[in-house]
């Protein structure tokens, strides 16, 4: 696969504790990608992986065809990540930490601003741009997070339990919005999750567990006739 | 290159903001050397004669004496409190995002080290400021002679701060820092007495302060303020940089993975 995301054959061990075994699993352009887990699944070792926030000789990893290990930087600026932890400056206003996050990447003055406007535009927080990000709720912090992991035009945007500490009208918004991001502007996504109710029918659903894939194809196939919770609950094992 | 310029301002940037935000923190890295110029070289001022030793050309008093090494004091203090800063930042998660930008990471850190101990130079020209207030002045050009000095005395003690970050496990362990690495290295160095005088009561502590980069530091801000070069400092100042950046780079090594190591 030239483009997309692809990982093969990953593993990786804290000491002598093995958080990932053998993981590969392919990412299409322009798909939705559920990496459904349970917590301790291992969701969180790949994405650093993914990030590069950590290296492993076990496997390879490609974003947008580059090599994470061969070619990092090309990598690295292909993705826009969101993590699991929030990463805003609180002190700053939203639009501060959006200049600062596209200056790492290289941009600044009026092109910087304008994908500034255009990106906090499709999170529709464009208007609360000049507001520190201490004042916003937690899903506006979170689609500020949406938004700056988008001004360098990503073609993958991984996504680390996004929706973790929200009330459930938030979580769904950020959910049919990130779905909506990747239909309509072909955006490669991968979202960790251990929420079944946030991946669709015509999601590609990946199931880890205990550092293993367990399953992965369309979410609709997978799970046939049985609520995805039922089948993700009897895939893992976690079903009395 | 234009990238690496980029992210450098917006690094140093956003550490002058966090600086504006955080004024309490201006305030209370000025208490503490000032309570040690006012009141403590003060009342040992009398205890501690000090003869004529360069860089000065005649006798001074105590409190003329402690003022590099005060300056070094802040130095210090804020280079560890940038490394608490990244411990913290590690566990928020904040420092991931600086991490997984396109740039080298040893670009990044040292980014992040420069906007720091800008910010530590501010606050050594604040206090230089409040000791000339109390008549305790140095040469005039020796104020702007400090200036690389100082950086390059900041830049050492940033980068040992974030060698120690990238070894620190959590946030808890940072009282340990304290009682290991700051104090030792304040107290065994010539901030506070010259390294003859500590000659006087043990040759071995003597030693352990000459070969202490801190000292080393003091006595290239103590020379520069007097408009003097003492190239043996600024030698054993730049190699403890580089030595502790080299233990930084290897401390957040991705192959190492220390970013995300749990307590």
């Amino acid at each position: 696969m030239s483009t997309g995301l692809s990982v093969t054959s990953v593993s990786y061990s804290y000491g002598a504790k093995q958080a990932l075994r053998d993981v590969s699993f392919d990412v299409a352009p322009g798909q939705f990608a559920a990496l459904l887990g349970p917590n301790g699944a291992g969701k969180s070792t790949l994405f650093s992986l993914l990030t590069r926030l950590f290296t492993t000789r076990e496997g390879s990893i490609r974003i947008a065809g580059f090599d994470m290990s061969r070619t990092p930087r090309q990598a690295l600026q292909k993705m826009g990540v969101v993590f699991q932890s929030q990463t805003l400056d609180l002190d700053l206003t939203i639009r501060q930490n959006l200049s600062y996050f596209a200056a790492l990447h290289g941009l600044s003055g009026r092109e910087a601003q304008q994908r500034i406007n255009s990106s906090l535009d499709r999170l529709q927080i464009l208007e609360r741009a000049g507001e520190k990000t201490r004042d916003l709720n937690g899903g506006h912090r979170r689609r500020t997070e949406i938004a700056r992991a988008l001004i360098h035009a990503p073609s993958v945007l991984l996504l680390d339990e996004p929706t973790v500490g929200l009330d459930a009208a938030a979580r769904q918004s950020i959910t049919d919005h990130v779905h909506r991001l990747c239909a309509d502007e072909g955006l490669t996504v991968l979202w960790a999750t251990h929420l079944t109710d946030e991946v669709f029918d015509t999601d590609q659903l990946v199931v880890l567990h205990q550092g293993r894939i367990l399953a992965q194809g369309p979410s609709a196939t997978l799970r046939g006739d049985t609520p995805l919770k039922q089948y993700f609950l009897q895939t893992t094992g976690i079903a009395a | 290159m234009t990238a690496y310029l980029t992210a450098l301002r917006a690094i140093v940037l956003r550490e002058a903001l966090r600086f504006v935000h955080q004024r309490e923190r201006f305030v209370a890295a000025l208490v503490r050397p000032l309570v040690w110029l006012l009141v403590f070289a003060a009342g040992f001022r009398a205890a501690l004669g000090l003869s004529i030793l360069p860089p000065y050309q005649t006798y001074i008093t105590y409190e003329t004496y402690i003022v590099p090494g005060l300056c070094g004091m802040i130095l210090l203090f804020n280079g560890m409190q940038s490394s608490l800063s990244l411990v913290y930042d590690r566990e928020t998660g904040s420092m991931r995002l600086l991490l997984t930008a396109p740039l080298p990471r040893g670009w990044l850190l040292f980014c992040k080290l420069l906007g720091s101990t800008m910010i530590s130079i501010l606050q050594v020209y604040a206090f230089l400021l409040i000791a000339a207030l109390f008549d305790i002045t140095m040469e005039p050009l020796g104020y702007l002679a400090a200036l690389p000095a100082l950086l390059i005395s900041g830049l050492m003690l940033g980068t040992l701060g974030l060698a120690l970050s990238s070894f620190i496990k959590q946030l808890e362990n940072f009282a340990g820092v304290m009682n290991f690495v700051i104090f030792p290295m304040f107290f065994l160095s010539s901030a506070l007495y010259p390294l003859w005088k500590m000659a006087e009561s043990s040759a071995l502590l003597r030693d352990i302060c000459a070969a202490n980069p801190f000292t080393h530091a003091v006595e290239l801000i103590r020379f520069a303020l007097y408009t003097q070069f003492n190239g043996w400092a600024l030698l054993w100042t730049l190699l403890a940089t580089v030595l502790f950046m080299a233990l930084a780079l290897w401390g957040y090594d991705p192959a190492r993975g220390l970013i995300n190591r749990k307590g």
